[in-house]
């Protein structure tokens, strides 16, 4: 499928809902509100992009934004399946919440939901097991991969002294 | 003499909870010590012997590279990131180079592509063989395990001829990659490849074939088509499956599109599909090897780094090039700036799909990289395909999807 | 004695009698000696895997390096092995998870630190989620190298070997109840505090 028409089909399909459509390196961006990611995600699926590649979050302290990308492509359709399509929403980065897509493309962000949400901060309004996945509860609650956690010189291995005997 | 009770005289031990499950269910810790290999836990419940739930506990290996890569400059993610999988490391940081390379608008040679096709390969066999012999541990085959890890050490010495090192290659770098093929290197794939066609035919009369390990794997793990489209199963658990997916065809980078192979595709897709689908493509890479190879001797010359770069070395570092076939980079490529802009770039890994988000805000560190590895994706499975099974055929399951925790946990 | 509650039963200090046979059997006769002989030619290293040196420990068992030679192979329970190797990184989930499975192997036990993470950090020295190896169990041989070959991991194996041989570690172990030279760090309530049941 050509870059082209593709754009256009997202464009047709997704109506109303794209506030931006944009060609980045090797994916399509789409950017919706946050209140009609739940359809927009549907109508996406509905065209044959039936599986989440990742779900990307990107912290923008400046613009006091969090980007939450879900780069999803296919299986199911040949012509889809050497593109990417990433449906964006910008969450505020005080109390970032959004809907969770997990049931419209299921096991594929399950837990990358939750790696979102313990790196981020992010939570998943209906996701039906949010608890961290890779981090233990105290570093979850620091949100370690926004930008305002700094990477300390040495081992952060707070609260016990360190004894050379 | 037990007057107390259990309650009054039990003690709080660090790291062990006690805690009231329901009747008749067993809830059972599996790892992160553990029979086979895997820095896992699955925390399983067993009504008899049946799993009722199965809930992956993961992040043993988390070792924050996502974090670490935004405060290193461009190329010191390379090796950092290689670390992931030390055993498919040129898989795992091409597609990172090829991010890097689409931000940069910058084009490898021909020959730097066909020798990080030349070594994805290797990797790739020596992945595979790595993934079945650690499937003979965790059912029992000592054999498997012994005759897989010779063999691997194979291609793990083919690859150390290419590169210097054994597993940590570092090979590609944006724009090239950091040396060129000894002489000597055709010659001794060829006899690897012709070495390893034999020894297939061997590995399936002992294993694939084998009427013990058809009937522990036949029908066990079965993951239907539909299902792992919606659960979004990478790589060769998508294949055995019947969908044919693989990046290599789907999105050719380097030199794929070029290059004469198929892509193994079973219908059943239990385990012992998935160990067939690592059979075949092992044999595919041999092809793919042989093609590689081929090419290389035939058209030298051309440098194996991009040719601007190339032009703007000093004098003697291309009198080392000459000599020894050995990039050496100028100091500028270590704090170098990448224009700003957001990437997506994915490869075919041994194991599956990886995928790369990278984004610049014009500066000498990376502002986000993410990365999502095949067996992060694949970890899934035991959610949703091991309930339903009896305990035993949970090492057949986990070997079977040849899951790997550091890439998982990144 | 019939109808006394059996803890009043009247019975030799059970502790003092262990203790004496103990004496008599590794301290007084030469059989220390035989318990390091011994020892140094089953070294037992736990399947204990933490990091992407699995890749070259699983290679040292491999045909090629063959690390069975030395009376070394990797067993599935820790209750039946007297050795681990701790495979690179060690992060704070996987460090409650080390000293748990280094506490239940019998005495004598040794630890082998494989690779620059399990020396220092290594690669990873900045990273939020590490631990380093020697706080959470006594370590006593070092291998640099990232990852380290398996040549290497089987000079470490022999590097014990000699030192048990020489120091009589095992049996002294066994004697003293205790190693002096070898302390935890960190109290195991630390390296676990992250568990709340």
């Amino acid at each position: 499928m050509s870059l082209e028409s593709l754009a256009e089909e997202v464009k047709k399909v997704l109506g109303g809902f794209a506030k931006e459509v944009a060609w980045r390196k090797g994916y399509l961006e789409v950017l919706v509100e946050t209140a009609n990611v739940v359809e927009a995600a549907e109508k996406l699926k509905s065209i044959g992009l039936d599986h989440v590649k990742s779900v990307t979050a990107v912290d923008y302290p400046k613009e006091s934004k969090i980007r939450v990308t879900y780069h999803a492509s296919s299986y199911s359709r040949e012509d889809l399946m050497g593109v990417i399509v990433g449906l964006s929403v910008d969450l505020p980065r005080d109390n970032p919440e959004m809907p969770s897509l997990i049931s419209v493309w299921d096991g594929s962000v399950e837990f990358q939901e939750r790696e979102v949400y313990e790196f981020f901060g992010v939570s998943f309004k209906g996701h039906p097991d949010l608890r961290p996945l890779l981090l233990i509860q105290e570093l979850a609650e620091k949100k370690v991969l926004r930008k305002d956690f700094i990477v300390k010189e040495e081992s952060i291995y707070e609260g016990v002294p360190f004894k050379y005997d | 003499m037990t007057s107390g009770g259990l309650e009054a005289g039990a003690q709080r031990i660090p790291g062990v909870t006690v805690k009231k499950i329901e009747k008749e269910v067993y809830e059972i810790f599996i790892g992160p010590q553990h029979p086979g290999s895997g820095h896992m836990r699955i925390i399983v419940r067993l009504d008899g012997d049946i799993i009722v739930e199965a809930d992956p506990d993961i992040g043993y290996v988390h070792r924050t590279m996502e974090k670490l890569s935004e405060v290193r400059e461009w190329l010191k993610p390379i090796p950092l990131l290689e670390r992931m999988t030390i055993i498919d490391a040129c898989n795992v940081t091409l597609p990172y180079v090829n991010a890097l390379e689409k931000l940069m608008d910058k084009t490898p040679s021909t020959r730097a592509s066909y020798l990080r096709v030349l070594l994805c390969e290797i990797n790739r066999v020596a992945s595979h063989l790595y993934g079945m012999g650690i499937f003979g541990v965790f059912i029992g085959h000592s054999t498997m395990y012994m005759w897989a890890f010779g063999d691997r050490e194979v291609f793990v010495e083919l690859a150390e001829v290419l590169t210097g090192a054994r597993l940590t290659h570092t090979y590609p770098i944006p724009g090239g990659v950091r040396r060129d093929m000894p002489q000597d290197l055709p010659e001794m794939a060829r006899r690897t490849v012709r070495y390893m066609r034999g020894r297939l035919e061997e590995y399936r009369k002992i294993f694939v074939d084998n009427p013990v390990i058809v009937k522990r794997l036949a029908g066990v793990g079965v993951i239907s088509k539909s299902r792992a489209i919606e659960l979004g199963v990478v790589g060769p658990n998508l294949r055995a499956s019947g969908v044919k997916y693989d990046v290599r065809i789907a999105e050719p980078y380097e030199v794929y599109g070029e290059l004469d192979f198929e892509i193994p595709v079973f219908e059943e897709g239990d385990a012992l599909a998935r160990t067939w689908v690592r059979v075949e493509e092992i044999k595919q890479s041999l092809n793919i090897i042989e093609q590689a190879v081929n090419w290389l001797e035939t058209h030298k010359g051309e440098p194996v780094i991009a040719k601007e770069d190339f032009d703007k070395l000093p004098k003697l570092h291309k009198e080392v090039y000459e000599k020894e076939g050995r990039v050496k980079l100028v100091p500028a490529h270590a704090t170098m700036k990448i224009p700003a802009g957001k990437a997506v770039a994915r490869g075919e890994m041994g194991r599956g799909e990886i995928f790369y988000y990278v984004e610049s805000d014009g500066g000498t560190t990376p502002y986000r990289v993410r990365v999502v590895t095949p067996s992060a994706r694949n970890a899934i499975v035991f959610k949703h395909i091991v309930p339903g099974h009896t305990l035993m055929d949970l090492p057949a399951i986990y070997g079977s999807i040849d899951y790997f925790p550091p890439e998982s946990d990144r | 004695m019939a109808g006394e509650p059996i803890d009043k039963v009247y019975v030799g200090n059970i502790n003092v009698s262990a203790r004496r046979a103990r004496d008599l059997l590794l301290g007084k006769l030469k059989l220390g000696e035989v318990v390091d002989w011994a020892t140094t030619f089953s070294l037992w290293p736990v399947h204990l895997l933490t990091s992407c040196c699995g890749a070259e420990f699983a290679a040292t068992w491999s045909p090629r390096f063959d690390a069975e030679q030395y009376g070394a192979l990797p067993w599935i329970s820790p209750r039946q092995t007297n050795f681990i190797i701790i495979e690179g990184t060690i992060t704070r989930k996987m460090a409650c998870a080390l000293r748990i499975t280094y506490e239940q192997m019998p005495l004598p036990k040794f630890v082998i630190a494989m690779g620059a993470c399990a020396l220092d950090g290594g690669l990873f020295y900045n990273s939020y989620n590490i631990v380093k190896p020697w706080e959470v169990v006594p370590i006593d041989v070092y291998i640099p190298g990232c990852p380290p070959p398996p040549e290497g991991l089987a000079r470490a194996i022999l590097q014990i070997r000699k030192s048990i041989r020489e120091k009589k570690l095992a049996s002294k172990w066994l004697i003293e109840g205790w190693r002096p030279d070898k302390k935890y760090v960190t109290p195991k309530d630390d390296v676990c505090k992250w568990w709340r049941p």
